[in-house]
């Protein structure tokens, strides 16, 4: 992989397309799919794309297979991504799991459609925003990154491949059916091969390497298959060796492992945009597609003289609790649209802890949200 | 005359991760025995063992790839063949070989066995069949034959189970072998096969479970077993698999059933990728030149 074979140029593209192009820019070169709706696009552009650059698509028979194939592709040292939808990304959660605990570089990405079940499949939803974080059965973080256009969801692959090499993390674009099948401008940067993340490797000779002994910080260095380490890794608790260990000792020295080094570098890995911020008593708090409404809303209070304001959670998790928790004694009131009946607003709830009130505007999907509604929910919190 | 006690045999303390010993099967399991044949196959071979990655499911068979000393994943319930394959597609040089049980591989995992053998992938599948769930206390599975006892089937089994060979041939597997674990030397020559051979291959092993599976169904020891084994076998080369169905305390057709070349998944998959790079300069060049 020493040239990057990423488009360079202007394009007038959907969310799905720019995804695939993300990835390619970012050095992916291994997809496992299985089709469905609204992500079926980022597979077809994977498949046309990965064998021109060299790299190998997949079609697996199920998202069960397609996530335990994204993750042996990336220990034989490649980076690799799947995309699905609500029903595939309940399929995927149990070997989520399994990449989180064998510590596995890796992409997911989840077009977000309506549910639950099979719910609507052709049209948008928020709806797996607390999925995303606690999907997966056992305790343990995540990262998990909200596109609100196709140009960012083109930029935020290429970041969501370089935070999942550097903390050894699947990492989840929690994109959405809107933004995955607009079309609009996305500008393609050269993206230069020593400008992306990868994986630490081991600097020992295999008779020392211990997979999961840290040196700097909480993330080990990675090894991969066929280059002679002969390690051990499993889905059990395990020691520095990758040995399994069935006590409650060695449970707390890995389980805090895993959660602290996504807990402690939230401060490099928490990213959010705020738009008049500093002086709003009302902060509307978007995600995804809903954000640019919500630019919408805000506008349009603060034309009826409502100081209102708006962040967007560009990393949805880890949660932004600190920035939350300050706003909080600045502002009134949280205004919290998604089209979902209340996930986030949970998180906000809870950060804002009672110094500030907090408002869930929810639609329940197949649609966004229309301007007014977000409106009038600020309009509510300002009396 | 030959002493057999000193035929020279491969060292394979060099291929396990002795300070993982003691095991945890049980005494009389047929787990250990394959595991020996597959490291003896490595070592007589030559096979390069840096570029072996052994895949394991959940379950006893599962832990093999723990006690080796190779790279080796111990992945999830069902879902060692799709780690696998993602392994050999991103790195085709490597030598993947799936070490799990039949109700891992068969039951659920059993829908990525038929696809892998379809695709033709390059892999070797080593399928250990003590017809139960051992490690859970010896629950009935899809490979149980017809009025077993096992623990969730205490009035006899009133399901048919799968014939593992017919299931992966007809699926479209390069090479296909059943040896029961008192067949040593044809094992571990079938997995010497398998793993130098292109494709998908598979071999099932007959295996005693003398703690749960044996106890329940008049083998209660290991040794039962073995003399099961050596009482019931039919060497039979060539057999079709149709054929190789097992029944309680029936007959045991073992052999290499099936051993034949066709393009693998990676041969398709070259000539694509080189199809798309072919199409995709061209489009350059056409580009440049208008230019």
């Amino acid at each position: 992989m020493t040239e990057n074979q990423g488009l360079t140029g202007e394009f007038f593209i959907n969310g799905d397309v720019a995804c695939a192009e993300g990835a390619i820019s970012a050095g992916c070169r291994f997809f496992a799919g299985y089709p469905i709706t609204p992500a079926t696009e980022v597979a077809e552009r994977m498949s046309t794309r990965l064998p021109q650059v060299g790299g190998v698509y997949i079609q697996m028979e199920d998202e069960l297979a397609s996530m335990n194939a994204v993750l042996g592709a990336s220990w034989a040292g490649v980076k690799a991504m799947t995309a699905t939808s609500g029903p595939g990304f309940s399929l995927m959660m149990e070997n989520v799991g399994l990449g989180v605990m064998l510590e596995t570089p890796c992409v997911l990405v989840n077009i977000q459609r309506a549910g639950p079940s099979t719910g609507l499949p052709t049209l948008v939803g928020q709806q797996d925003m607390m999925q995303a974080r606690w999907g997966s059965h056992g305790s343990y973080e995540i990262i998990a990154l909200a596109p609100i256009s196709p140009q960012d969801i083109f930029d935020l692959t290429i970041t969501a491949f370089d935070l999942s090499e550097k903390y050894r993390v699947p990492v989840l674009i929690m994109s959405d059916e809107v933004v995955g099948h607009m079309s609009e401008k996305v500008v393609m940067p050269h993206v230069a091969p020593e400008s992306l993340l990868n994986r630490r490797r081991p600097e020992v000779p295999p008779e020392e390497y211990l997979p999961y002994k840290t040196d700097v910080g909480l993330v080990p260095p990675m090894a991969v298959a066929g280059e002679g380490y002969r390690f051990h890794v499993t889905g059990l608790t395990h020691d520095e060796r990758g040995y399994p260990v069935m006590t409650a000792d060695a449970q707390d020295r890995l389980i805090r492992r895993l959660v602290d080094k996504i807990r402690l570098n939230r401060g490099d890995i928490i990213k959010y945009k705020e738009t008049q911020i500093e002086d709003a008593d009302i902060i509307v708090c978007a995600y995804g597609i809903t954000t640019r409404i919500a630019q919408f809303a805000v506008k349009m209070a603060r034309d009826e003289g409502i100081r209102a304001g708006l962040l967007q959670l560009i990393t949805v998790w880890p949660f932004a609790e600190e920035r939350i928790r300050e706003l909080s004694l600045q502002a009134k009131a949280f205004v919290v649209p998604e089209i979902n009946y209340g996930q986030i607003v949970l998180e906000v709830e809870r950060c804002a802890g009672g110094k500030a009130r907090t408002t869930l505007v929810p639609h329940m999907g197949g649609g966004v949200h229309s301007p007014e509604t977000i409106l009038e929910a600020i309009r509510e919190a300002a009396q | 005359m030959i002493d057999a006690m000193n035929v020279e045999e491969p060292s394979i303390e060099k291929y396990l991760r002795q300070d993982r010993l003691p095991h945890i099967w049980c005494s009389g399991c047929g787990i250990g025995p394959v595991a020996g044949c597959f490291l003896r196959a490595i070592d007589r071979e030559k096979i390069d063992a840096d570029r072996i990655a052994v895949v394991s499911g959940i379950g006893c068979t599962g832990r093999v790839a723990g006690y080796v000393k190779l790279d080796s994943f111990h992945t999830t319930h069902g879902r060692a063949i799709p780690f696998a394959t993602g392994l050999i597609l991103a790195n085709p040089d490597l030598n993947v070989v799936v070490f799990s049980g039949d109700g891992d591989l068969v039951a659920i995992g059993g829908n990525h066995l038929i696809h892998a053998a379809r695709r033709n992938i390059d892999m070797t599948v080593i399928c250990v069949n003590n017809f139960n769930y051992g490690m859970t206390g010896g629950q009935v599975a899809p490979t149980a034959p017809l009025e077993a006892r096992t623990t969730t089937t205490p009035y006899g089994n009133f399901e048919s189970p799968f014939n593992l060979p017919y299931l992966v041939s007809a699926s479209g597997a390069s090479y296909v072998a059943r040896w029961t674990v008192l067949q040593i030397r044809q094992l571990e020559k079938a997995i010497a096969e398998a793993m130098t051979k292109p494709g998908f291959s598979f071999i099932e092993v007959v295996a005693p479970c003398p703690v749960v599976y044996g106890r329940m169904n008049k083998e209660p020891k290991g040794l039962d077993s073995m003399h099961y084994y050596q009482d019931k076998s039919i060497i039979q080369d060539g057999a079709d698999p149709k054929d190789a169905g097992l029944e309680l305390n029936g007959p045991i057709v073992v052999g290499k059933f099936v051993d034949v070349q066709r393009p693998t998944l990676w041969d398709h998959l070259r000539e694509v990728s080189n199809r798309a790079q072919e199409k995709a300069n061209g489009r350059a060049k056409v580009q440049r030149s208008a230019k």
